[in-house]
């Protein structure tokens, strides 16, 4: 074990894969003179400086806000979507959670929903459609009420907030023995479900939402409860319980 | 060439209307004969998208993200101010517009600024009504905060992740449009140039970033929403992918920039912690609310902070601004800090650092409620650092955060080039020298919901312009230089990384054209950013190819822009003679050290035309004339 502030070395097994149809397969590296302190995605910077220094293609993989809010970041390391510390992106992973020495293997989220790109890049273009689908209130700009005229409890606000923080990465689908999209879809659900302004379209929005849902090629939700312990945003498992009740309810009503 | 605002005379507070009134109009049956080409599908560009498409407009919407609830907006923290008053606390549309005015330093165009402060409660209204989950009190009101340069409460929040919510609520209208048809949307997609038929903006050229390709659009009018331009700065607290090349090819074919070096250092960020960073985190400003902030009074004290006795600590901030203490606005924040570790005072390992301590707050008022009111962000700190900030004060410095320069618009939000508005931070328009926290997502919201609907169909009504195609020769010019600038920088096969030139550059414009500049200095950099952008050119690798999904050759292109924003940057600032806001020259300064504004020779804002990529290029003034308010110096004692 080397001292908190040592540098390390790791190495590395990443998916390599050119394109979408191209053939993929993992590559080792070994990267080196890493500072604890950084994290996982400014290992993989640092190792595609030296890539690109070497004359060879750097490893594709997608990131944008790197403080773990706008969910475009996301691989398997070790098998697990985001890596092995809970609540937490890979942008905002820290290499001190990684001993020296260790091998680490870097896959991208796989589903039959996200196709891969390139390398870690999946496209995740099924949650937006899904999303199109009803994850919304329709109000048209100009004819909102006054903000405060529809009191929200506390802690019903609370709750929706619970909810609404999901940021759509896919690492719940990428958890998934079964690559469901039950927690994504569920957490709008019960966002809206949970608010006053979502009760008029209800019925129609579970049951277009679960629609485009199947459409795009989800599993079932089989209730391993995997999407959980990988949510970076730690949202529960209720919301599975919220959606099959609300599909329930407006398929029976018909 | 003139600059004519298009402000409405007579009385400001009526000004909107009568100007509303005055608006052309499109008919509903023809509104979708009209294409509009939205940019950006951050809170301007999903906000615009949505409410045109909802208005039955034929929209064209791009991003660069893989999906429109990614831009940047999503990371906004602490806020967003709307003069509402439901704190009984004095707040009015007149007080939050006299605030905006007063925090910019009275560089902001006062028309703009008053009509942002009167559809800021609108904004509130439409949020609540899409769902967006704002903080409650028990009985099931909305809840405010206190931000920087004001003494209301006027900031609605959503815990740490406001920006994230008001973000979602605008997605969520714009995928209904999506469904709805009105909208055809396109992410993945990277503006690289605008094309200019008949000296009007009817379409741009783009990448396809998953195949390569390159794809024409066009449109009888374009919007731009592509956001600020601090990662020039390579270090600041943007996203990785936020860049200004959309900005600067607009500039480039015509589109006058406004006051290129008004950008926001932001006072409470995570420091510098090493050289592998690739950007930095905020801490957002609503911290300020129950944070103290200080420093120790002597340089020589390396006692560990609990070990430092009140009497040894100077909370800098409640000393010299009494008035506002911890909540003076950002610039004068982030210059206080910049001082006192000049002072050498500045604490942890690189001394360029101050505390910002709960330690009063958490026992006044319990862990409890301050885990409630700041988790996440603690959180976060916790993440980065490893120390616990519920036990140990957060150590803070500032860092880029914010531009509140960018292409000149009228007060319909129109560039200089017919048919191209310009919304959100991507304009110049409503933040003069420095903005106020929370009201970033407030102009973002405005333009997009409430402005631009008007304004576009005045433009698209006035007519007088036929069909184009793609095919047309403006479009194939636009395409070749293009095609032609990707094939350059891909033939260089040089052997430094994008990422050494782009640091090297960074850290260039953060001395010199950061939070202190001078004129030799700046005089130096000019020469320095010259040298290296033939550097670039010349020896910069860029892997792979044009033809596949290729992040480098995206990164390159936007380098290669940012040498030539920091060389504007630099001449802007340069030529104003004077200091304001974040804009610290000097060479100006007051007897006892503070900034010191020339209204005479200076209340203008500073619109550079393009002139070519050696030709200096042609300064216009637009002067800032105040009807409603006296131009006072700024004073937070």
């Amino acid at each position: 074990m080397s001292a908190p502030n040592g540098i390390r070395s790791y190495r590395l097994r990443v998916w390599r894969q050119p394109g979408p149809t191209a053939p993929g397969r993992l590559v080792d590296y070994t990267v080196s003179g890493v500072d604890p302190g950084v994290s996982f995605l400014e290992m993989l910077d640092r190792l595609n400086e030296d890539l690109v220094r070497k004359g060879e293609d750097p490893i594709a993989f997608d990131s944008d806000c790197r403080e773990g809010i706008c969910g475009t970041c996301g691989a398997a390391v070790d098998g697990r979507p985001h890596g092995p510390q809970p609540n937490t992106t890979i942008c905002t992973l820290r290499m001190r959670e990684f001993p020296d020495g260790v091998t680490i293997t870097v896959e991208p989220f796989r589903a039959k929903a996200f196709p891969i790109i390139k390398d870690l890049v999946v496209d995740r273009s099924a949650f937006d459609r899904v999303i199109s689908r009803g994850g919304y209130i329709s109000v048209n700009v100009g004819s909102a009420p006054e903000a405060n005229l529809v009191p929200i409890p506390k802690d019903i606000a609370e709750a929706a907030m619970d909810t609404a923080a999901c940021i759509g990465c896919g690492g719940c689908v990428a958890s998934c023995p079964n690559a469901s999209a039950a927690l994504f879809v569920g957490a709008k659900v019960r966002q809206m479900r949970l608010l006053p302004q979502g009760d008029a379209e209800r019925a129609r929005r579970v049951l277009s939402m679960v629609e485009q849902m199947d459409k795009e090629g989800f599993g079932d939700c089989s209730n391993h409860g995997e999407c959980e312990a990988a949510c970076p945003k730690a949202i529960s498992i209720e919301s599975i319980a919220t959606l099959r009740r609300e599909f329930l309810r407006a398929a029976l009503k018909g | 060439m003139t600059l004519t605002s298009h402000v409405p005379s007579g009385p400001l507070d009526t000004a909107w209307d009568r100007h509303k009134s005055e608006l052309k109009l499109v008919n509903p049956a023809n509104k979708r004969k009209y294409t509009v080409i939205v940019v950006g599908t951050g809170l301007a560009g999903a906000s615009a998208a949505a409410s045109l498409g909802e208005l039955g407009y034929n929209v064209v919407n791009l991003c660069i993200h893989d999906s429109p609830r990614r831009a940047h907006s999503v990371a906004a923290q602490g806020g967003i101010n709307a003069a509402k008053n439901y704190q009984n606390d004095g707040d009015s549309i007149q007080r939050l517009f006299y605030d905006t005015i007063k925090g910019g330093d009275f560089r902001a165009r006062e028309a703009n600024v008053y009509r942002l402060a009167q559809l800021s409660v609108s904004i509130i209204d439409q949020c609540v009504a899409q769902g967006v989950p704002f903080a409650r009190e028990y009985g099931g009101m909305l809840s405010n905060r206190s931000f920087g340069g004001a003494q209301v409460s006027r900031t609605f929040y959503a815990r740490g992740q406001t920006g994230q919510q008001l973000l979602l609520g605008a997605y969520g209208s714009l995928m209904r449009q999506v469904d709805a048809g009105t909208i055809r949307l396109l992410p993945q997609r990277e503006m690289l140039d605008l094309v200019v038929v008949d000296g009007r903006a009817r379409g741009i050229v783009c990448r396809n970033l998953v195949t390569g390709a390159l794809e024409r659009y066009a449109g009888d009018a374009v919007v731009l929403c592509t956001g600020g331009y601090s990662t020039v700065y390579f270090l600041s607290t943007n996203a990785v992918n936020s860049n200004a090349t959309a900005v600067w090819r607009c500039y480039k074919r015509g589109a006058l920039f406004a006051n290129p070096c008004f950008t926001q250092i932001h006072p409470t960020c995570i420091p510098v912690q090493g050289e592998e960073q690739s950007k930095l985190t905020l801490m957002s400003e609503s911290l300020r609310n129950d944070g103290r902030v200080w420093v120790p009074k002597s340089s020589d004290d390396r006692r560990a902070p609990k070990d430092i006795p009140e009497s040894d600590r100077d909370y800098f901030l409640e000393r010299i601004y009494p008035a506002f203490g911890n909540l003076v606005p950002r610039d004068v924040a982030s210059r206080a800090a910049k001082m006192v570790c000049d002072e050498g005072r500045g604490v942890g390992t690189t001394r360029l650092a101050v505390y910002l301590d709960f330690a009063d707050a958490i026992q006044r008022l319990g862990e409890d409620v301050i885990r409630e009111r700041y988790g996440n962000l603690f959180q976060m700190y916790e993440e980065i650092t490893a120390e616990d900030p519920y036990h140990a004060p957060m150590r803070i410095y500032p860092a880029p955060h914010y531009s509140m320069g960018g292409l000149w618009v009228d007060y319909n939000l129109m560039s200089t080039i017919p048919g191209l508005h310009v919304l959100g931070e991507a304009n110049f328009s409503d933040h003069g020298a420095n903005r106020l926290g929370a009201s970033a997502l407030m102009q973002g919201l405005a333009d997009g919901y409430f402005v631009i609907p008007y304004t576009i169909g005045h433009y698209l009504g006035s007519g007088g312009f036929g069909a184009v195609s793609t095919d047309h020769q403006a479009f194939r010019d636009a395409e070749h230089a293009v095609e032609e600038n990707v094939r350059r920088l891909l033939a260089i096969r040089g052997k430094r990384t994008i990422r050494e030139f782009h640091w090297q550059l960074g850290r260039l414009l953060w001395d010199r054209v950061g939070m202190a500049r001078k004129a030799d200095g700046l005089r130096d950099a000019i020469d320095k950013i010259r040298a290296l952008r033939e550097e670039f050119w010349q020896d910069v690798r860029v892997p792979g190819h044009g033809q596949e999904f290729n992040k480098s050759l995206e990164m390159a292109g936007r380098v290669a822009d940012y040498f030539e924003l920091g060389e504007l940057m630099c001449r802007d600032a340069l030529e104003r003679e004077e200091s304001c806001g974040c804009h610290l020259r000097d060479e100006h300064r007051t007897p006892e050290g503070d900034p010191k504004r020339d209204d005479e020779n200076y209340a203008f804002v500073a619109a550079w035309e393009y002139a070519g990529n050696d030709t200096a290029p042609r300064l216009h003034k637009e002067p800032l004339t105040f009807s409603n308010i006296q131009l006072a110096t700024r004073s937070y004692k």
